[in-house]
């Protein structure tokens, strides 16, 4: 459950939103503001992140597990919520820090305030004005724990400076059993079945399946706790490692179980969380970014194609990988198949001689552009070439290298898939 | 994939004069794509008509044709210069009709010219409203996308309109096919309404066809500013939501960046929309912007248009955001792609990235109604505001209530002073879009109006009238505070209150708030526009205030100089001011001055964030600027600040800042201040023996008659106090001046200027440099028109095509006695009036003029450049030295075969129908356009053919003139009917005409209505296209019938039908010798290089 050592429930009657707010920031800076949502106090890794849509789509993105989230984009509530676009079943975010809380909303599709559903959700939230000199001191000084006090949790400010440093810190954090389901659960496909996808659930958004599932997949979604056994009991035509939240380094056994549906030659697609599985599984270390991408306009490049995809992301750990060219791994030759062109970070992975590959960011692309959705098609390519492959050649291992050497199928964004 | 290396050369043309709907924009983006085409070592041929823009300096081309922007005059230079490739993406429509005429007339095939950054099927996709139709439906089909267009049928009987009507519902837009200037279109918002106007439309249409299209009326509406490149990289640059909601042409709207009311999931179906069309348009590279409908209700989205090209929304999008578009545009035509081209702002992240804002742009119109008597008010489809302003804030209300204290007009910004005017009544003003209409829904939420109500009559979304209300709630907090403290002042200023507002809400004066805002250390900080919300530093200092936490003003230990800019353009206050500043910048900088530029124009080449050392995209007001030189003096030393070069708007705040304390270099306050006032002016004429005309000052009607009694008919009248001519008359009896006494009274509490007018007099304007000691007379321009006409909508030539030597030496001598009577260190303008051998002063201005930039390019001396340094210390003789002035003589001392240079003014009479469109004293031009040639007819030509379009050279001249003016129309008519033009004339010209051995064949006058055998009046000829040129000089009492009614209605039907007018008989003899000039054939092109190479060699 959520990191929160207390939840009002919902406002506090007798300010009726008024009132302070702090937010403390570890290294000893307070912002001083009003309180937004929920009453109380609550810690968490201080981010920011910087699109200017998509807040519920935020809100609901486990990756955001134990993290405080700044919005940089001063207006945020404007469209109040909807039941349409959140990305899991609650909000996952630790506290949430905005300059401009709406005080109407304005949609069609809304059905209640961002401050009524922050509220109700128990998340403690800070409208202050300097956003801004947040952001830039997170710039500078990297990503710091944080807490954010209001109603009866105010307190001296070295007592709350105090608290902040007391709260666990998100490296080594291993936070995937807190946002996993419990249970497998199956999203059917849209229209005939054509793909059988194993899903694990590392903190998976609701889009990511449903855009699998657009695309004739039936995706069973599976544990993080889930075993190769469990994968490829499946017999799946391929499998998926989602996005999720904390540090890369302590989840071990979901890069065992990936090793294991490497070894058995199934087509691998994963993304964020996914991706720094697969760079452990390949023998890449992980490391955390001073700050993170968290928005909605990172420019990604396609190495082999030159293609310039404007991306959605949300990571504050990376892979750490050779950019000059392929590798050799447990697995054959990979490569840095994608790059964000800010910082050279690495955004893709792929095996040369196999159909495995994975990006750091997120093609589901909710909230986010959708420049990136073929990748999801190129996976269904590799499912499709895999199986067809597959079927009537004895040795598995024989069969894929096969599949990848052919000239690939050619997807919507005109890509080839062979190297 | 790099830059091209298989072109060498390429040839941008750029948008032409100022007008409505295209303004100083391209300047912008024309100016920007120069700049990279050269750094990138391309040989770069320019071409614009337009003299007052930054784009047209010699420096920004290799070769600058300032000529026509036609297809005749472009071949011209295609065929002299012969470029390898051309592009005419940068240049609005103009531009674009330019490259596609010159396309389908094969020149470009012919002279192996590549269009680059446009391909013409692409535009022609795009401008085309049944082809785009189409492609968003096979979009929509294709992929799968939720996009359509506005739904519509085509009926040919009034049964199918019927029929249609059911499927699209009520209110329906009822379109006839084929009708000129959209005759018989309208609403039909029941039965009734559309067996009417659906009925009139079958009948007016030539081919009984209506398109009747789903009203989307009332829908919200937005704009994605996109840029793609060759390698189908494509960004969203900018998103901009209207506030204004569907009905009201985005230009006049207000708007809004980034959109602020859409879920990600709308706004993604936008984006994919957005770049679906575009790459089925097939737009090759470059910026293009596509408009979007939404209902409100149902979140059901339609596309409305593109433009395949920059456009003012593009530089609004570069301005909001930080993202250069021309720029990278002009990069993409060359070759590169989005992701080898770095972000200038970080300089370490590349372009292929889309901007995000921590911040909110407004952007609100500036109109001129004023101007335009008689003009509808009612906002529509088509543009009609004149300018812009746009203000950064962190916060909406911030950045709106800063946006309107820049429109700098009485009554913008929202006030809590005075009652409120009844509930009812304002909201039934709000039901119409008009000028100031948030202001009017301000007023009514004072008034008791609630947002229900307030959306009822706008249909502006929600959200934003509850911006409002919270506005009008702070506004009372701040009232009922029992003091008012840094809490409460802080508070009111997040929400963008000024000053002043704080002051009338508190019935205080301004300067007391600002020294108690002081003294508790309410002062705002200034953030940087960084593009990407502060997740990388920025290295350019583009800045903007807010009441936040940190600043970002950099330290810097060069002295600085501030450049106050002339905020939004409006008439008689445009571009010319801005270049004036910008070169002010160029030059300071690089004689080692930091220059910081605040202006609050997103249109201009001065708010460009490279244009000087550090930009404050701020308004243009004494509290705005006086914290923005606090911020500096923080910061470092500030050498001065200079006022003179932005029109009136940093002049009016000259003193107000010299009393603060702050340091104002150039001619001083107290000298600008004697020069504008009559009293003291005419002192300094006095002590110089200069003659100016008779004159008084008459507060009553008494006072008036007793005045013009005096002084003798005709007489100029106008209130004191004014810009541009506002409110000036030329009066010729006492019926007339009781009449304006009454008018002026009613408008203004101060007195009326009374002088004696100069009938056929020659009006001369001079620009000028002193620095205390020497006058370098920069040029002597004669006006065309009669004194009388405003010069700022008179054309006039330079050289002066009639002044001899001894009448440029007394213009000389009285100029330097003059700027040595009031003080004058940097520019002055001075203008007179030459009548029987007379030389008297009308007016002189110790300030950048509007005719700066013509001069400079007509003399090939950068003047304004020239006159920063000389307010900043620097001597004439310095400046001699240095070669920046010429070693010896001055732009009176023009060698004789120097090339005329003639300055036209462009009007916006098309606009605003209904309007009469003769000239007077009140300026109502919105740009210029300069034609330069050997001699003076050939000059002449050419500027009308830049201003108009191509004087005729054969047809029928149409001539009814005034009875003073017939002496002197005979000669010139009679040339014109020697070239063979047929001659038509009212019965009392055509008299006239007749005794002089001009045939002219009599037509009937508009009040003689049309003949027994059906003879048609002048004015259906006209609407025939029977006639080619109009020549009418107006007489009689406006708005009385009779021959002013007449000429009124001859030159709205000359406006309709586009054919050139000419309303002065001097204008008339320069027209003759042009249209002779045309006829012989001997119009060549040369560029700004070559002129100064003969003059300066």
């Amino acid at each position: 459950m959520s990191e929160r050592s207390e939840r009002t429930g919902g406002r506090a009657a007798d300010d009726g939103g008024a009132g302070t707010a702090v937010l403390v920031l570890e290294d000893g800076r307070v912002f001083h503001g009003t309180p937004y949502g929920a009453r109380g106090e609550t810690f968490g890794e201080m981010v920011f992140n910087t699109g200017m849509t998509g807040y519920q789509e935020t809100l609901t993105d486990p990756s955001y597990h134990r993290q405080i989230v700044a919005m940089t984009a001063p207006h945020i509530g404007n469209t109040g919520v909807n039941d349409d676009d959140p990305e899991s079943s609650r909000v996952w975010v630790a506290g949430y820090v905005v300059r401009e809380p709406a005080r109407v909303h304005s949609s069609w599709r809304a059905t209640r305030s961002l401050d009524d559903y922050l509220a109700d959700s128990g998340v403690v939230g800070i409208a202050i004005p300097g956003t801004r000199a947040l952001t830039r001191h997170l710039r500078e000084r990297g990503a710091m724990r944080a807490g954010i006090f209001s109603g009866g949790a105010l307190a001296p400010a070295e007592e709350l400076l105090e608290r902040v440093r007391l709260s666990p810190p998100m490296e080594g954090a291993d936070l995937v059993g807190q946002v996993s389901t419990a249970e497998p659960y199956v999203i059917p496909a849209v229209g005939e079945r054509k793909y059988t996808v194993a899903a694990v659930d590392l903190g998976i958004k609701s889009m990511t399946p449903h855009r699998m599932a657009e695309r004739g997949c039936e995706v069973h979604v599976l544990p993080a706790t889930a075993t190769a056994a469990d994968i490829l009991a499946l017999d799946p035509d391929g499998v998926f490692f989602s996005n999720g939240p904390g540090d890369p380094a302590t989840a071990d056994g979901p890069v065992e179980a990936l090793r294991g549906v490497l070894d058995a030659g199934r087509p691998f697609f994963g993304i964020c969380f996914g991706n720094q599985i697969f760079g452990r599984a390949l023998g890449l270390g992980t490391y955390k970014l001073r700050y993170g991408h968290r928005g909605v306009n990172q420019p990604v490049q396609d190495r082999r194609t030159g293609k310039v995809e404007i991306s959605a992301h949300n990571h504050g750990f990376a892979v750490r990988a050779p950019l000059d060219g392929p590798f050799d791994t447990p697995y054959g030759p990979a490569e840095v198949s994608h790059v964000n062109l800010n910082d050279d970070c690495v955004e893709g992975l792929r095996l040369v001689g196999r159909p495995a590959f994975s990006v750091q960011y997120h093609p589901e692309a909710a909230a986010g552009p959708h420049d990136s959705a073929g990748l999801f098609d190129r996976f269904c390519a590799l499912m499709e070439r895999s199986r067809g492959r597959a079927s009537g050649v004895a040795g598995e291992g024989r069969a894929v290298r096969a599949a990848s050497e052919e000239p690939g199928a050619t997807t919507d964004t005109g890509e080839n898939e062979s190297a | 994939m790099p830059k091209r290396t298989d072109i060498q050369s390429i040839m941008v043309i750029g948008s032409g004069p100022i007008v409505i709907g295209q303004a100083c924009e391209f300047d912008y983006s024309g100016t920007q794509a120069c700049r990279v085409l050269r750094a990138e070592g391309f040989r770069v041929i320019l071409v614009n008509s337009n003299p007052a823009t930054i784009m047209t300096d010699p420096e920004f081309a290799d070769a600058t044709y300032v000529e026509p922007i036609t297809p005749e005059f472009v071949e011209k230079i295609i065929a002299k210069e012969r470029p390898d490739a051309l592009l005419p993406t940068l240049g609005g429509q103009t531009a674009l009709n330019t490259a596609i005429a010159l396309h389908e007339a094969g020149v470009l095939a012919a002279y192996g010219v590549e269009l680059i950054g446009a391909d013409v099927d692409a535009i022609q996709a795009g401008e085309n409203r049944e082809r785009f139709k189409e492609i968003v439906a096979k979009v929509a089909a294709e992929r799968g996308l939720n996009a359509e267009s506005a739904r519509s049928v085509v009926c040919h009987t009034m049964d199918e309109c019927l029929a249609a009507a059911g499927g699209l519902g009520y209110p329906l837009v009822v379109r006839p096919s084929f009708t000129m200037g959209g005759v018989g279109s309208g609403f039909a918002h029941d039965e009734d309404g559309l067996r009417r106007i659906a009925g009139a439309g079958l009948d007016a249409s030539p081919t009984t066809e209506v398109l009747l299209e789903e009203s989307i009326l009332g829908w919200k509406e937005y704009e994605l500013e996109v840029m793609r490149d060759r390698a189908d990289n494509v960004v969203i640059v900018c998103s901009i939501e209207n506030i204004d909601p569907m009905g009201v042409h985005t230009g006049d709207s207000v708007t809004v960046a980034p959109a602020l009311t859409l879920t990600d999931r709308e706004y993604q179906n936008m984006r994919d929309v957005a770049i679906a069309v575009i790459r089925e348009v097939g737009v090759d590279t470059g910026g293009c912007n596509i408009q979007f409908a939404v209902d409100p209700k149902t979140g059901r989205m339609v596309v409305i248009e593109m433009n395949p090209r920059v456009s003012r929304s593009s530089a609004l999008a570069s301005k909001a955001t930080g993202f250069p578009i021309a720029k990278i545009a002009a990069k993409l035509a060359v070759g590169y792609t989005l992701d080898e081209i770095p972000n200038d702002i970080t300089r370490e992240t590349p372009a292929s990235f889309e901007p995000t804002l921590d911040y909110i742009v407004v952007k609100v119109p500036r109109f001129a109604f004023e101007k335009f008597a008689g003009a509808d008010h009612t906002l529509t489809t088509h543009m009609k505001s004149v300018g812009e302003a746009m203000a950064i804030g962190r916060s909406f209300p911030e950045a709106l209530q800063k946006a309107l204290r820049s429109l700098e007009k009485k009554g913008a910004p929202f006030s809590w002073t005075g009652e409120p005017a009844g509930k009812d009544e304002l909201l039934a003003a709000c039901r119409t879009p008009h000028d100031g209409r948030l202001t009017t829904m301000q007023q009514a939420i004072r008034a008791g109006a609630t947002a229900a109500e307030l959306f009822e009559a706008t249909a502006v979304d929600p959200w934003f009238i509850d911006q409002l209300m919270a506005i009008d709630e702070v506004a009372a907090e701040l009232r009922e505070a029992p003091q008012l403290d840094a809490a409460a002042l802080t508070r009111a200023k997040r929400y963008g209150f000024s000053d002043a507002q704080i002051a009338g809400i508190r019935g205080m004066d301004e300067a007391r708030v600002r020294d108690l805002r002081h003294a508790l250390g309410v002062r705002p900080v200034y953030n940087t526009v960084d593009t990407c919300a502060a997740e990388f530093a920025a290295r350019t200092p583009y800045l903007y205030s807010t009441y936040d936490e940190e600043t970002e003003v950099p330290y810097g230990d060069r002295p600085k100089v501030l450049i106050l800019g002339s905020g939004p353009n409006r008439i008689g206050q445009g571009i010319e001011f801005d270049y004036a500043c910008v070169h002010a910048s160029f030059e300071l900088s690089r004689a080692g001055y930091e220059t910081v530029m605040v202006n609050c124009n997103p249109e201009t080449v001065s708010t460009d964030y490279d244009t000087s050392d550090r930009l404050y995209f701020e308004p243009l007001t004494l509290e705005d600027v006086l914290e923005v030189v606090h911020a500096e003096q923080q910061t470092g030393p500030v050498a001065g600040v200079i006022v003179q070069l932005g029109g009136q708007t940093p002049l009016g705040l000259a003193q107000a800042l010299k009393d603060a304390g702050v340091p104002i270099v150039g001619t001083s306050p107290e000298s600008i201040h004697l020069a504008e006032e009559r009293g003291a002016f005419g002192r300094v004429l006095a002590a110089a023996g200069l003659p100016a005309p008779k004159h008084g000052t008459a507060a009553t009607e008494a006072e008036a008659l007793g005045i013009a009694a005096e002084i003798g008919y005709p007489v100029l009248v106008r209130p004191s106090y004014v810009l541009g001519g506002a409110g000036m008359a030329i009066v010729y009896d006492d019926a007339t001046l009781v009449t304006y006494m009454a008018r002026a009274g009613a408008a203004s509490d101060h007195p009326v200027l009374v002088d004696k007018f100069l009938d056929e007099a020659v009006e001369i304007d001079v620009d000028a440099l002193f620095d205390g000691e020497e006058l370098y007379l920069g040029g002597v321009m004669e006006h065309i028109e009669e004194a009388g006409i405003h010069s700022g909508d008179s054309a006039c030539s330079l050289p002066p095509m009639t002044l001899g030597g001894f009448d440029i030496k007394r213009i000389r001598a009285a100029t330097e006695a003059i700027a040595r009577g009031v003080g004058v260190r940097g520019l002055l303008n001075v203008q007179y009036a030459m009548s029987a051998g007379v030389l008297y002063v009308l007016e002189a201005n110790p300030r950048a003029s509007r005719t700066v930039p013509f001069v400079s390019k007509a003399t090939a001396v950068p003047l304004a450049k020239a006159a920063a340094r000389v307010m900043m210390g620097a001597t004439v003789a310095q400046l001699r030295a240095e070669g920046m002035l010429p070693a010896s003589g001055d732009g009176g001392t023009m060698p004789l075969d120097a090339p005329i240079a003639v300055k036209e003014a462009v009007l916006p009479f098309n606009r605003f129908r209904g309007v009469d469109t003769i000239l007077g004293p009140e300026m109502r031009s919105t740009g210029e356009v300069m034609g330069v040639d050997a001699f003076f007819g050939t000059a002449y030509a050419k500027s009308q053919a830049a201003a108009y379009g191509s004087l005729p050279t054969k047809g029928r001249a149409f001539v009814s003139v005034a009875n003073r003016d017939k002496r002197a129309m005979i000669f010139p008519v009679k040339a014109l009917a020697d070239l063979g033009f047929e001659i038509l004339a009212t019965e009392g010209t055509a008299e006239v005409l007749r005794r002089n051995g001009v045939h002219a064949k009599i037509v009937r006058k508009q009040s003689d209505g049309t003949g027994p055998d059906g003879e048609p009046t002048i004015g259906r000829r006209i609407l025939d296209g029977e006639v080619d040129l109009i020549v009418n000089t107006p007489f009689g009492s406006p708005g009385q019938a009779g021959p002013r009614l007449d000429g009124y209605e001859i030159r709205t039907a000359a406006v309709l039908r586009g054919v050139p007018c000419i309303t002065t008989v001097q204008g008339l003899a320069a027209a003759v010798q042009g249209i002779q000039a045309i006829v012989r054939g001997d119009i060549g092109v040369r560029s700004l290089q070559e002129h100064a190479h003969r003059l300066r060699g």
